[in-house]
């Protein structure tokens, strides 16, 4: 049970987010024009690392604002958060 | 007193009986007692049969880790609790407690025979036997399997007891009221800090609490002593915190722990009283000190499993902390040092014992003062054997060799009730690897110790590898000063005096004259894996501790393996000839000791299991005989009976009123997205499949909103009520779904476009008429109105007033009737339902539920999402091209319509089924085949909505099959438990094709 300090509000429980999985996975400008190969990794692939992990997350019980996390996956430690369309730090 | 209960202590009050029963039998203790402590002062050690062979078992420890008297407490059918350790259980007047996993008796049980034909159930027994022949696996494996798992029994009646949740801050948390988290908790709360210290017994002091040998001396007192007043000190701390009978049961991430607290599990029945029984603890610490002590080893020796066989220091405290002496000829058969302390203190009462050590001498301060008392030690033995089938009656001793790893000379017998075991000590590791820690492996006395140091938890005392009281109290100061950065502290001069341990010696399987096969060596006691099974389990192949632990079953037990998890391990070692601390452990997971299921949901049973939600007109759904169905969270009316009609006679009757007159439904629990901006449209355009920039303002269109895979997600009608105004309907079960999608999109991929979003799910009640005098009705309601079609066409929205109310007017239609939503702020619902009641009073309208909805809609073919899809649907298999726009450059789910798989012609596709027999309804659920003869049969589909239609007078049905579009007039079959139904595929349009009845 994290304490995910929201960039929107500041310091709260687990609780009041849930994780949207993995962060800076562009949604394609034109679809179209993808191979269902492209369209695929687009659409399925995505990254279970065990380690420093960039994530998404959404104050669903708070401000319902979307952010960005870097969450080690093996300790739990978070490393930064930040808001979306912010460049993710380096870690 | 009994002839067991030899001493006076300051626990336990010798002047306040207690009548207690075990097995029906009536046995007297004193307040004070754990029900194991009263059993023992009455002689008995017998309390319950071994899982796999039925062996007789009795109590072995005198805490948590007990793994064998484990019993049934009550026999009401609410109270009564399986799997209780009665070595926790404190005595209250009434108690009653039965031994469990016996039949017919604890003295004569049956399962016993186990134990005979034991040569033949070796490790994964069950899993090589009851694999053939397979027609045996239904009549004859499941019953046996299912006859013999399980230990105890559940209460059959709801549990009367409440339960509570209570959250906590504190600065600092201290785990265990043992010598180290005393000190912990004095030095914390004295600096200020808010402290809680919590202890699972129902006193503070651990095992130092009744530690009265002379070596062992603190600031010239005997230790017990000494922490006594530290006790009485630190009750007087304003800031300090003290849950006793409190268990921490996980340690999460960031310092969130829980803990329960036991508030009556110790108060006679008469005074528990239906109140609050236990309380989880829900704490979020800044610091978390871990001084959860350390569980005493047993050894692994031939038949170490009898009655009568008790870890030492689990003698010492019957002893001294209960008065009760476990046997009355002790012998004390050990590897270490701590097991002399328990002589010492049987011998100063005059009991009679004898030691028999593996080591070869000692030459520790308390071994000297055992061997002045003139106690006969066995040195460099071991035992080899065991006797007396009920309780311990004998024993056999040989010499070991000079490495240890073979006996020799001859086996010598030893009388004895009672033999105390010690194997030495294994840190509670539990809590610091639960919050993520790691440990490293201390050769020396072969213990995991905690290594990795956390800025946010330490781990104090034997928990952290600190044995010996001068250790223990010199080091739980100065790491607890240097973590929460305090310069001084009251126990910086503390002198301690104590004996050391010098020698050390352990053999994790002990040798023995008999062939390992013959052995009956117990590692896990509550499962009944030996040392044999393991061997066994390493010669079949498996290799890694997680794999074997599966297989023997050793350490899965209620117990969790807190005696055996660690011999386990050294036995895998020797024999794979690798270091102990290669292996690693096995993964401790919370809850530390069971919790109880009503702890774990505090007050969220029953009517607090979920929210109810309930439309404005909920009150005249009740008072009109309303059913209900559940609706996600909201009770929508299911049907209406009038006199004794069941479900199908009321729904055929509404179904038919409904397109003969009128009907009215309560459609107040459809989401409700008020969607705003200037690039509202654009936005719509992009989440449905449909184009929506050309749609007038006042117009309402259907639309089909897909995932990102092309399935289809929701659907639902939205009206445009102003050039940049919107307002969506969805689902009743997708409406808070489908605005976090909305929200993901906008916020992360589309933050340019300029749209809010709200719910307004909650600020509406609609009511839905519709049928053919629908149109009079309104016509009744809002008089200065004109709804003629010219005026007010079908898909499109009008405002309009009524008792002076504003509302809004969308003739929009879910059964294929002429029909009206009436859409008013919801505390004027039930006023305009009732107002549409009475309107239609001379036009027979009739309120119809979910389940006329259901059928109206099936007849014309109209889909319900997650009905008739399950995320496996494209609109495409859905035969709706038609709402699939061709010319929108992109919306969510788009390029996924033309991926490899989703363009296969076998996809399942909607069609209509219509059955032979007219009168035969399908079952929703039931699956379809094309060859009825081909083995095996193969499934191409499934049925996904089936009702009988009053009004073409058959049975109808959607379903979903494979290329079904190309099927249409093929027979298929339904086969059913005992008969095949045959049907035809048809057009799933089943009524009015033409759309006529839409401006009738
Ligand atoms: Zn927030």
């Amino acid at each position: 049970m994290f304490i995910i300090n929201c960039p929107y509000c500041g310091e709260r429980d687990q609780i009041e987010f849930s994780c949207g999985g993995e962060a800076h996975i562009v949604r394609p400008k034109q679809p179209t024009e993808l191979s269902d190969d492209e369209w695929a990794e687009y659409l399925f692939m995505r990254k279970n690392i065990k380690g420093v992990q960039f994530e998404r997350w959404n104050h669903a019980h708070g401000c319902r604002k979307w952010f960005n996390m870097v969450r080690d996956t093996s300790n739990d430690k978070i490393h930064a958060v930040y808001k979306m369309g912010e460049k993710p730090p380096v870690i | 007193m009994t002839k067991y209960r030899i001493n006076k202590t300051r626990f336990v009050d010798q002047t306040k009986t207690v009548s207690f029963t075990f097995d029906g039998k009536e046995y007297h203790g004193f307040e004070g007692d754990t029900l194991a402590s009263a059993l023992l002062s009455n002689g008995i050690h017998l309390v319950g049969r071994s899982f796999k062979y039925h062996r007789p078992r009795g109590i072995m420890s005198c805490g948590s880790e007990e793994p064998n008297a484990i019993c049934q407490i009550n026999d009401n059918t609410d109270l009564t609790e399986p799997n209780v350790r009665v070595t926790e259980i404190e005595l209250y007047e009434g108690l009653k407690a039965s031994s469990q996993n016996c039949w017919p008796s604890l003295n004569f049980d049956i399962g016993g025979i186990n134990n005979l034909i034991s040569p033949f159930i070796p490790a994964g027994f069950y899993y090589k036997t009851f694999m053939w022949p397979k027609s045996f696996w239904k009549k004859i494996y499941e019953p046996l399997i299912r006859l013999s798992a399980g230990l105890g029994k559940s209460p059959t009646q709801p549990d009367p007891d409440i339960y509570d949740h209570k959250h906590e801050h504190c600065d600092v948390l201290v785990i265990g009221g043992g010598i180290s988290g005393i000190i912990s908790a004095k030095i914390a709360a004295k600096n200020n800090l808010k402290t809680i210290l919590i202890e699972d017994k129902n006193i503070l002091g651990g095992s130092t609490i009744y530690q009265n040998n002379k070596n062992f001396i603190i600031d010239n007192q005997k230790s017990n002593k000494w922490l006594m007043n530290e006790i009485s000190e630190l009750e007087k701390l304003d800031n300090l915190i003290i849950k006793t009978r409190t268990s921490l049961a996980a340690f999460h991430s960031y310092n969130y722990l829980l803990a329960k607290e036991n508030i009556s599990d110790h108060l006679p029945l008469d005074k528990k009283n239906c109140g609050i029984r236990q309380r989880l603890w829900k704490i979020r610490a800044d610091k978390v000190i871990v001084a959860a002590g350390a569980i005493e080893r047993p050894l692994i020796f031939n038949n170490n499993d009898r009655p009568g066989i008790l870890l030492a220091n689990s003698v010492k405290k019957y002893l001294d902390f209960y008065g009760v002496s476990s046997g009355l000829n002790n012998i004390i058969f050990t590897n270490n040092d701590s097991a002399y302390e328990t002589a010492v203190s049987l011998f100063e009462k005059g009991i009679s014992v004898k030691i028999i050590d593996i080591r070869k001498k000692s030459s520790s301060n308390i071994v000297k003062n055992a061997e002045d008392l003139g106690i006969k030690i066995y040195w460099n033995s071991t035992v080899v054997n065991t006797f007396g089938y009920k309780k311990i009656k004998s024993i056999e001793i040989m010499n070991l060799s000079e490495d240890g790893s073979n006996v020799t000379g001859n086996k010598h017998k030893i009388q004895c009730d009672c033999l105390s075991i010690s194997g030495g000590w294994t840190p509670m590791v539990h809590m610091h690897t639960q919050s993520g820690g790691k440990l490293d492996f201390r050769e020396i006395d072969q213990v995991f110790v905690p290594s990795e140091k956390s800025e946010n938890h330490i781990n104090v005392g034997s928990c952290n590898g600190d044995f010996e009281l001068e250790e223990i109290v010199k080091n739980t100061n100065n790491k607890v000063k240097k973590f929460l950065n305090i310069n001084e502290s009251g126990f910086d001069k503390i002198s301690v005096l104590c004996s050391k341990e010098l020698e050390k010696k352990n053999i994790w399987l002990l040798p023995n004259t008999i062939s390992e096969g013959k052995t009956k060596s117990f590692i896990d006691f509550q499962n009944d894996s030996t040392a044999k099974d393991i061997k066994l389990a390493l010669r079949e192949g498996f290799k890694s501790i997680e794999h074997v632990k599966r297989y023997t079953t050793t350490g899965m037990a209620t117990d969790q393996g807190k005696l055996s998890n660690m011999h386990a391990l050294g036995i895998i070692a020797d024999t794979a000839g690798v270091k102990m601390g290669t292996l690693g452990t096995t993964t401790f997971r919370p809850p530390f000791t069971p919790l109880t299921f009503g702890a774990i949901v505090g007050r969220s049973v029953g009517k607090f299991f979920d929210v109810v939600r309930k439309t404005s007109i909920h009150e005249w759904h009740v008072q009109n005989n309303a059913k209900f169905e559940n609706v996600g969270q909201w009770k929508r009316p299911w049907y209406y009976p009038i006199n004794n009609e069941n479900l199908h006679e009321a729904v055929q009757r509404e179904s038919k009123t409904a397109r003969d007159g009128a009907g009215i439904l309560d459609a107040s629990t459809l989401g409700k997205i008020d969607i705003q901006g200037s690039d509202a449209s654009e936005f719509l355009n992009r989440v449905y499949t449909n184009a929506w920039s050309k749609l007038g303002i006042g117009k309402c269109r259907y639309g089909l909103m897909l995932n990102e895979d092309g399935m289809v997600y929701d659907d639902g009608v939205t009206t445009r009520l102003g050039e940049n105004h919107y307002l969506m309907t969805t689902t009743t079960g997708g409406a808070a779904n489908v605005l976090s999608k909305l929200e993901d999109y906008l916020q992360t991929e589309w933050p340019e476009l300029d749209v809010y979003l709200t719910s307004v799910t909650d600020h509406y009640s609609t009511a839905s008429i519709c049928g053919p005098n629908s149109k009079k009705i309104l016509k009744k309601l809002f008089p200065n109105k004109d709804f003629s079609d010219e005026a007010f066409p079908h898909m499109s929205y009008q405002d309009a007033i009524i008792d002076k109310i504003e509302c809004r007017i969308m003739r929009i239609s879910f059964t294929g009737e002429l029909s009206y939503e009436i859409n008013i702020e919801s505390k004027y619902g039930k006023s305009l339902w009732e107002n549409c009641i009475k309107a239609g009073e001379e036009y027979k309208i009739t309120p119809y539920g979910t389940e006329t909805m259901h059928l109206l809609r099936a007849e014309k073919g109209f889909i319900i999402v997650g009905q008739d899809t399950d995320g496996t649907m494209t609109p495409i298999d859905l035969q709706m091209d038609w709402i699939v726009s061709k010319k929108k450059y992109d919306f969510i789910g788009k390029r996924s319509l033309y991926r490899s798989d989703t363009i296969r012609e076998d996809r399942k596709q909607l069609v209509g089924l219509l059955t032979d027999d007219p009168n035969e309804i399908l079952e929703e659920g039931a699956q379809i085949v094309s060859e009825l003869d081909k083995k095996p049969v193969e499934m191409i589909g499934h049925v996904t909505s089936s009702y009988f239609s009053p009004n073409l007078n058959k049975s109808i049905a959607l379903a979903v099959v494979k290329g079904g579009k190309k099927m249409k007039g093929q027979k298929l079959f339904v086969p059913m438990e005992n008969k095949n139904i045959n049907v035809t595929v048809s057009d799933f349009i089943f009524l009015d094709k033409e759309n006529k009845r839409i401006n009738a």
